[in-house]
């Protein structure tokens, strides 16, 4: 089996436009959430959310581009531009054709929809533009960067709700290990914050109306992101032979269902797949420093999540940290998993544990050492990111410093 | 006046329950009429539209919400003053 490396990162989500500022961001425990801009917005009982702002698409892309960039897209080829430059790969002859690119992505081009839905029926019009569908389908954004780049090996989009990116960076590790490609850009994306995206996560009542506190016990609900992060996977003697610096290596993965529900999580699974992902990585529950935890900020998620954990690592539980990052981006959905995979990246690379910010008061049902408000100097060996999707879809990984 | 608000939220719950409406108790509790946390958002989600009322609730934190749901007449007395605000305003 191959050895799986990361040579190239690259990030926009509402912490910032680059890894460097939003690592610095997440160093910091800044918070990203804020008062929502949009259109409408007074109609919305949820107000906040993680959102890219300053954020001029016309500065980056041409008017050709836009008319088939959704945000989404958009926001996927700047964090695949800036990953891809990092790894300082250029694809060509028979790299271009064992190298691929596999997304994360859940609700594909939602302001696209959004904006289309307006025109036909609140304007009235009986005409759209005719790149509404390839604009919004959600394989849109691995399509791109495959041109863009000229990747031709294997390319898709996985989309599996909350676990997408995790899922779809599995699927990249296992291409590599298994032989099957050489270099795999992967990660995730998602942009629902449109006026129909929030309105439908308004419904299942389980949104927070002020701020997302993961593990707090006066937690109140998620609160939604928007933006996307990219990595270049790479075979280990590859990027050795071209003296690439390497950020991390990929050692395990695993993905499992609960059956069971299509909204609650089912404790025994997650456990089940955080065991299975040790295993894939050939690494005992005790070498694991730190869990980058799904921690959505919901009453279910992160109960479930801390028995979840207390299960697979026994005594250990209580010597890990574990934390979740989307206090401060929010949960981007589909591409949550990515974002969350820089905070795996500064742990191992840098001994900085990124904190969960919001954290105000403790609760017994989450009584693990969850970095709480302030980030962390501790060198850690071994870390997972966890997923667990509405849905009852479940996906793990594991990686190590190098 | 408050009975039909009452016999229209026994009706919504009672459709969510899978029963007739004469079997539904105004002591019973949702978990006792086999009602799970999404039936009761969609429940939540029908008095709504059948009343034209807001109703304050946080799945998060539902003993901390306005909205009492401990009983089906906890339920309806909760409905019967968010009807009244919302006449009154």
């Amino acid at each position: 089996m191959k050895r799986v490396v990361i040579t190239g990162q690259g990030t926009i989500n509402s912490l910032g436009t680059s890894v460097a500022q939003t690592q610095e961001a997440m160093r910091e425990g800044r918070c990203g959430i804020g008062p929502l801009e949009m259109r409408d917005v007074d109609r919305l009982s949820i107000q906040i959310g993680g959102q890219v702002k300053g954020y001029d698409p016309e500065a980056v892309f041409n008017r050709q581009q836009i008319v088939l960039y959704d945000r989404f897209t958009q926001f996927t080829l700047l964090s695949a531009r800036e990953a891809i430059a990092q790894s300082g790969l250029t694809f060509v002859g028979d790299l271009a054709a064992r190298s691929g690119v596999v997304l994360g992505n859940s609700g594909g081009g939602m302001n696209t929809l959004d904006d289309n839905y307006r025109t036909v029926y609140e304007d009235g019009k009986n005409r759209v533009h005719p790149f509404v569908v390839p604009k919004l389908m959600n394989n849109a954004a691995a399509s791109h960067v495959s041109m863009e780049f000229n990747l031709k090996g294997p390319t898709f989009t996985v989309a599996t709700a909350c676990a997408s990116s995790n899922h779809a960076m599995g699927q990249a590790f296992m291409f590599i290990r298994s032989g099957m490609a050489e270099v795999m850009v992967t990660g995730g994306s998602e942009s629902m914050l449109c006026f129909g995206g929030v309105k439908a996560w308004e419904g299942l009542r389980v949104m927070s109306k002020d701020a997302c506190r993961p593990f707090s016990a006066n937690r109140n609900g998620m609160v939604q992101g928007e933006g996307a992060a990219v990595f270049v996977f790479e075979e280990y003697e590859h990027a050795k032979a071209r003296r690439a610096d390497i950020i991390a290596e990929v050692i395990g993965f695993a993905m499992t269902s609960d059956a069971a529900d299509i909204v609650m999580p089912s404790k025994q699974n997650a456990a089940r797949t955080m065991t299975l992902a040790m295993q894939d990585a050939r690494i005992n529950p005790e070498e694991v420093g730190y869990i980058n935890a799904h921690g959505t900020g919901t009453a279910a998620n992160d109960k479930t999540e801390c028995a979840a954990v207390a299960d697979a690592f026994g005594h250990h539980a209580n010597d890990l940290m574990i934390s979740s990052t989307k206090s401060m981006h929010g949960h981007l959905i589909g591409g949550t998993g990515a974002v969350e995979l820089l905070a795996c990246t500064m742990a191992l690379r840098d001994g900085i544990i990124a904190p969960t910010i919001g954290y105000e008061e403790a609760d017994p049902e989450c009584a693990l050492d969850v970095v709480p408000n302030v980030a962390r100097e501790v060198e850690v060996d071994v870390v997972l990111s966890n997923a667990f999707a509405f849905g009852g879809l479940n996906a793990v990984l594991a990686l190590r410093r190098i | 006046m408050p009975d039909s608000i009452k016999d229209k939220v026994i009706a919504i719950i009672a459709e969510q329950a899978v029963l007739e409406p004469s079997d539904v108790a105004t002591t019973s509790t949702l978990e006792d009429l086999g009602i799970d946390s999404l039936g009761l958002v969609e429940s939540i989600f029908a008095i709504e539209e059948a009343f034209d009322i807001q109703v304050p609730f946080n799945a998060n934190a539902p003993q901390e919400s306005d909205f009492d749901i401990s009983s089906v007449a906890s339920i309806v007395t909760a409905v019967e003053g968010l009807v009244r605000e919302q006449t009154a305003s």
